[in-house]
């Protein structure tokens, strides 16, 4: 026991520093005026709540919705090919492949795909459609969202249906299900714990996205996380920062807390994982 | 055999397993006529190629050559879905996901039964295999047996024609097998179902079954009722594989008449060519030990006993050398000289040329 201790040392001091310190800060800043004054005040929160926020807050909630359904719709018949193509873990490397490059520069790269002298508009051009008006609007920046979020719908999904008993798949054809009623009375029940963990970890990241908006849609068009980052570093207000911070956390914590009674409740059906 | 009472006729089927070049004959030419209410057993060792022969009668893999027939038609394009026929899986294969009553009406629901029906169908069958008010229980939360009885009760509630069974009994203790043997088979006789049951437990077979088929390296050694395969084994592999027998290697020099080494036997079989070599199978329990050494037709020496319940076994080496395996209710110690007695009807005599599969077993004995 106690030379376990000593190994978890340096994470506790990790954790302490990085995480439980910062929170500690943000929690401060956020109900006081510090670093000038430490008396506590509620005057940050009534700041946050202003209206142009909650409708940036809002927007983002919706954006990040959009961009988990469009993940989910596209992930899974994803996730099924690759789970019953034969060489499944070999296709699915070009999934994971992206992951493993920074997620600006992939950004970076669907912009000089998405420009007006980009690929996708020399290619409209060429074939006499005229040029299109493709970056720079809510699309590009949904469509950024779901290329970066993708993965990590489809990697769960995948999982669980690979997992899944080959033989209960025959034992529903044996009472009678023909493929698509095997898929819906079988398959599909069976991998929602992999579909809520999918939904789980693209709804986190989406709503918090910044920067991906920012680049896509030429600043045209902020999400939540764009203001945190702008009171931060552009307008210097800390203490309104960091209030904004904690609604998104509580805003985090409440969805987290409904997938994750949503996900017991298909466990309690047996799932898998 | 009148031939309307055949539900199932599998005409020289062959599967062959290609993967990755690699190429496995599971089965090798089988042909076998099942008829209806019949309790039909496959039996034989691991990878003899029970399972895939199921897998084809149910639709889940499909003949490389031969064609099966389900009630006159060929069902070679019919997918497992459209078949009359439900397995209960070699590992149960319930839904995890559904509760018990849900896993037992899957098939009633597919077929999009009333309501009120399904629901006393459920109940009846939960009645039948002993597990009334079990309707709520999630199946992951059932004992090996339970979970038994609710993928038998699964697949009965849709009154299939034939019922597949893949070694439904493998994971029971041995106490509880033998009682669900019984209740299968009074199951069986009650609803009269065709029941096509794979095991690889000879006294399981032997127990339950109108008819055993007992195969080897996917083709069939012998197709018959318990006692003929037990009394009347066709080649070594069968008496060797049904039940402990010494097999001994004979002459028949006439009709009814059999020569073991110098000693000469009669028995009653016959229609064999002068002087053709046999294989003779005595099975233990009709070996007669007497004390007087030369009242027997063997003179032997009792080189080991073991004490078996029932009866005691003992190992007796003949003056020839040939060691017996014999079993008798009295115990004769280690180091006597006995004498050992056959009686005519009980001695067995197989063609060499009726097996197959004899050379095999001649290398496989010299390894
Ligand atoms: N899908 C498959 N691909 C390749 N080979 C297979 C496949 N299924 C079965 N085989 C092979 O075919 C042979 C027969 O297998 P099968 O499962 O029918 O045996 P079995 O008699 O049921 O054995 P057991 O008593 O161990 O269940 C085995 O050698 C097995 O390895
Ligand atoms: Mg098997």
């Amino acid at each position: 026991m106690r030379k376990l201790k000593l190994f978890a040392l340096p994470y506790i001091l990790w954790m302490v520093v990085f995480t439980v310190l910062p929170m500690f800060l943000i929690v401060y800043y956020a109900f006081t005026n510090a670093p000038g004054n430490s008396a506590p005040t509620l005057e940050h929160f009534f700041k946050a709540i202003d209206p142009m926020y909650m409708k940036i807050l809002l927007r983002s909630i919706w954006i990040a919705f959009l961009c988990t359904a469009l993940c989910l719709l596209l992930g899974y018949p994803v996730a099924f090919l690759l789970a019953r193509a034969r060489n499944g873990a070999v296709w699915s490397l070009f999934f994971i492949l992206p992951m493993w490059m920074n997620f600006l520069l992939r950004t970076y790269a669907w912009m000089s795909i998405l420009e007006n002298t980009g690929i996708l508009n020399s290619l409209f051009v060429a074939m006499g459609l005229g040029q299109m008006e493709l970056l720079y609007n809510e699309n590009a920046v949904i469509l950024g969202m779901v290329y970066n979020f993708l993965p990590f719908m489809i990697l769960p999904i995948y999982t669980n249906l690979q997992k899944q008993d080959v033989s209960l798949l025959e034992a529903a054809q044996d009472l009678g299900c023909n493929g698509w009623r095997v898929f819906t009375r079988v398959t599909l029940p069976l991998s929602m714990p992999g579909v809520v963990s999918g939904i789980t970890m693209v709804f986190m990241p989406a709503v918090t996205t910044f920067a991906i908006s920012r680049l896509l849609s030429g600043g045209k068009f902020m999400l939540f996380g764009d203001i945190i980052e702008q009171q931060y570093l552009s307008t210097g207000n800390w203490n309104v920062g960091s209030m904004l911070s904690l609604i998104m956390l509580a805003i985090i914590l409440l969805s987290m807390g409904l997938m994750g009674r949503f996900g017991s409740d298909t466990k309690d059906g047996g799932g898998m994982l | 055999m009148s031939n309307q009472d055949a539900l199932i006729e599998i005409r020289d089927v062959c599967k062959l397993f290609t993967d990755d070049g690699d190429e496995k004959q599971a089965v090798d030419h089988i042909s076998l006529t099942i008829r209806r209410h019949e309790f039909v057993t496959l039996l034989g060792p691991s990878g003899c190629g029970k399972t895939t022969t199921l897998r084809m009668i149910a639709g889940f893999e499909t003949p490389t050559s031969g064609a099966i027939y389900i009630d006159g038609k060929d069902v070679s394009a019919v997918p497992p879905y459209k078949r009359k026929v439900n397995t209960v899986f070699q590992r149960y294969a319930l839904f995890p996901h559904l509760n018990v009553a849900d896993n037992i009406a899957f098939g009633l629901t597919v077929k999009k039964l009333p309501k009120d029906v399904i629901a006393q169908k459920v109940d009846a069958m939960l009645r039948m295999v002993g597990l009334q008010g079990y309707n709520k229980r999630k199946v992951t939360s059932l004992s090996g047996g339970e979970q038994q009885r609710v993928a038998i009760a699964r697949a009965l509630v849709n009154e299939p024609e034939v019922l597949l069974l893949d070694e439904p009994l493998g994971a029971l203790d041995l106490k509880k097998r033998k009682e669900m043997q019984i209740e299968l088979k009074n199951m069986q006789q009650k609803l009269g179902i065709t029941f096509v049951y794979v095991t690889h437990d000879q006294e399981e077979a032997l127990t339950m079954s109108d008819t055993v088929v007992v195969m080897r390296g996917g083709t069939i050694q012998q197709v018959g009722t318990p006692q003929d395969i037990y009394n009347e084994p066709r080649n070594r592999f069968v008496a060797d594989f049904i039940g402990e027998s010494n097999i001994i290697d004979g002459i028949m020099p006439e009709d009814e008449r059999v020569v073991i080494g110098d000693v000469s036997l009669d028995c009653v079989d016959k229609g064999f060519a002068p002087n053709e070599p046999v294989d003779v199978v005595i099975r233990p329990e009709d070996i007669y030990i007497v004390t007087q050494s030369d009242k027997g037709q063997f003179k032997g020496t009792v080189e080991s006993v073991v004490f078996k319940g029932v009866h005691y076994e003992m190992q007796v080496r003949d003056t020839a050398g040939f060691l017996w395996l014999i079993q008798d209710t009295s115990m004769f110690a280690e180091g006597m000289e006995v004498g050992l007695i056959v009686r005519p009807e009980d001695i067995h005599i197989m063609r060499k040329s009726d097996d197959p599969n004899a050379a095999v077993y001649r290398e496989e004995e010299a390894l």
